[in-house]
């Protein structure tokens, strides 16, 4: 009985026989597992017919200790794997959860591809602006003039804006929160599991071990305070304005659309094939 | 008013009878026999042709068809399609087949039964896109990174791009590996007349499942006495992980375990090596008597056969060993033709690749190469000649 008072009320999203998690200390990826397990909570999912699919990187890693069925493909593929999967059993919810530079550089062609068809899978991304397990290296999010492993002189390339990028492609449903705003966030990943068609959720999330200590805040509380100071909170504005610098970002929902998924159109043109009329 | 319509019968699964048609074709209605509803694929000359014919007959039977941004994702996506409960294949030629290569190593890590055709053109790189070649034989044995075994086929029929196409299923599905269709341009895009079998007497073969309900112990990748695990799938409540890094039964990683990186990769080859002589098929003609044989396969082993069957009208006793198999490679069979024969020739579209296989495999007996590349295949004169010159 007693062990029963002691477990944790999202004990069950979790394969507690993968825990402890190989994050590090002060690491952003806790609170978005955290944030996802209360989403499948307060919905009251069906964890039988939740997917959960990752890359490679160490957000790559929760596919590992989420109690669902899941796959940890390979580096950039999770959102051309879960096409599979959500089109071979249209019943299942299937969640991509994975890293930026998984999903936007070396996956980013099958990201704006599902995001074109309005696949309905639900794309969470955990965006802390580097390569965290390859040991800090610079990557498409990186903002400008910020320091990486790779970036010794400041970062000279551009940034994509995530939220722009998403809704550019033609998601259905985009939001930004960092992992301070885990109230707003936890929402916003509720929303985009029930809504039918290519949801993004974009998580600026604090990566103090190396992004942190090469940008003067090398404790998590640091950047925790970097988000607070830095985020503004402006639903439904322009993504294309939402550009991520040093000093602001934005965060907030940006789209929220309805247009039929992929799954539907497909069903629709499979009852026309079958039903062909003779005389065609 | 009204408008008087017939409904078309229901679209045949299996179109049965004798017909006339295309080996991309062929290949295509073979992987439907076989139960395939899956196909995710991109465009490639000389393979176009099995991914057009599938996004007509897939949608009209309750399957899925889904041209993809690329080669890298076509195969990602049928992985996830296998792994969701559904017979999936793929269709390319050697540029996209390069481009699959990483995901066909997951779906070895991952034990993911799925089929892979190959239309095999010239390279390397672009190439000739619209020439035969069999210059991939070698890539599909080791074109990803890493120790495995797969299995590949080589049809050399428009027939067999049919059998063979179920065949690669059922081999898929029964050791859980990425089996290989590897044709070449010219018997994918050759039509010829094909025997479509009633639908009761295909031989399907469908992969085990696990025998116990979901349970919290449960282990998806502990293999039975055949070394094959059974494949739990997703939706059905077993809350499995599957993972492209060394894991162990469970299926969870185990990045610095020796034992766990040794039991896996050794179970990987050794699932397809221990089971060889249920998955090697070789056809042999006339090899009785012969002095001297020939060792092909696909295009390359009609001309054989032409140039076998000319050289016994000459006196030659010539036979012929035609490799269906050509992954596990049929060592045995090439190595019991090598001992009865004084020569043998190996006719191939490509630098030299199988050969070096025969070579190893039939050890003092002295190998001649013939080497084809681009439009043309071999003439059975080419290889008559090099047979008689074996025995002069």
């Amino acid at each position: 009985m007693i062990e029963e008072e002691l477990r944790h009320p999202y004990d069950k999203f979790l394969r507690k026989d993968r825990i402890p998690h190989i994050w590090c200390e002060g690491c952003g990826n806790g609170i978005i597992l955290n944030c996802f397990a209360r989403a499948l909570d307060e919905l009251n999912m069906d964890l039988d017919k939740v997917a959960v699919v990752s890359g490679i990187g160490c957000i790559g890693r929760i596919s590992g200790y989420t109690n669902t069925d899941s796959f940890h493909t390979t580096h950039g593929r999770p959102i051309a794997f879960a096409t599979g999967v959500k089109l071979a059993n249209p019943e299942l919810t299937v969640a991509v959860i994975s890293g930026d530079g998984d999903l936007f550089a070396i996956g980013g062609n099958h990201f704006i591809h599902a995001a074109r068809r309005n696949l309905d899978i639900k794309v969470i991304c955990a965006n802390n602006f580097i390569y965290g397990m390859t040991g800090g290296q610079g990557g498409p999010t990186t903002p400008m003039d910020t320091w990486t492993t790779t970036t010794p002189y400041g970062n000279i390339e551009q940034a994509f804006n995530l939220v722009h990028l998403a809704s550019a492609c033609g998601a259905v449903y985009v939001a930004r929160w960092t992992t301070l705003q885990t109230r707003w966030l936890t929402e916003s990943i509720k929303k985009a599991l029930q809504k039918e068609g290519f949801s993004f959720v974009e998580i600026i999330s604090e990566c103090p071990e190396i992004f942190g200590r090469y940008n003067k805040m090398d404790t998590a509380l640091k950047m925790m305070k970097w988000f607070k100071e830095a985020s503004v909170v402006q639903n439904f504005s322009d993504p294309a304005e939402a550009k991520i610098t040093p000093s602001r970002i934005v965060v907030g929902e940006f789209v929220d659309i309805e247009k039929p998924s992929y799954g539907r159109l497909l069903k629709e043109m499979r009852t026309k094939a079958t039903q062909r009329k003779t005389g065609e | 008013m009204t408008v008087a319509t017939t409904v078309a019968e229901k679209p045949k699964i299996v179109r049965s009878g004798r017909r006339f048609m295309s080996g991309d074709i062929a290949c295509a209605e073979g992987s439907i026999a076989a139960g395939c509803r899956f196909f995710a694929g991109y465009p490639i000359t000389p393979a176009t042709e099995i991914a057009e014919h599938m996004s007509r007959r897939l949608p009209e039977i309750d399957g899925v068809y889904i041209q993809m941004e690329d080669e890298i994702a076509s195969m990602a996506a049928v992985i996830g399609a296998s792994y969701a409960g559904v017979k999936a294949m793929t269709a390319t030629s050697g540029p996209g087949f390069s481009l699959m290569q990483e995901n066909i190593g997951l779906a070895v890590m991952t034990e993911t039964p799925c089929v892979i055709v190959n239309v095999m053109r010239g390279g390397p790189s672009t190439g000739q896109p619209t020439m035969p070649g069999q210059q991939d034989v070698m890539q599909a044995r080791w074109g990803s990174h890493g120790d495995y075994e797969i299995i590949a086929l080589a049809p050399s029929s428009v027939q067999e791009m049919f059998d063979l196409t179920v065949d690669a299923f059922n081999f898929a599905e029964t050791y859980r590996v990425p089996t290989f269709v590897l044709a070449d341009e010219i018997v994918g895009h050759m039509w010829e007349r094909v025997n479509i079998p009633e639908a009761e007497s295909i031989r399907i073969v469908n992969r085990k499942k696990p025998r116990e309900s979901p349970n919290p112990k449960f282990a998806p990748f502990k293999p039975d006495a055949d070394l094959v695990p059974p494949m739990a799938v997703f939706g059905q409540g077993y809350h499995f992980h599957a993972t492209g890094l060394t894991h162990d039964e469970r299926g969870y990683p185990r990045t610095e375990s020796v034992e766990a990186q040794t039991r896996l990769v050794q179970r990987l080859c050794n699932k397809i090596r221990k089971n060889k002589d249920k998955i090697v098929r070789v056809q042999e003609d006339m090899l009785e008597d012969a002095e001297v044989a020939v060792v092909a396969y696909g295009i390359a082993a009609r001309a054989a056969l032409s140039a076998v069957r000319k050289a016994r009208v000459e006196g030659v006793k010539a036979g012929l060993l035609r490799l269906v198999t050509l992954w596990p490679f049929p060592d045995e069979q090439v190595g019991q033709v090598a001992r009865r024969v004084k020569a043998m020739v190996v006719p191939e579209m490509n630098c030299g690749q199988i050969v070096r296989e025969v070579e190893r495999a039939s050890k003092e007996t002295p190998v001649i190469f013939l080497s084809k590349l681009g439009e043309e295949p071999h003439k059975p004169e080419e290889i008559f000649e090099a047979m008689r010159g074996t025995l002069k």
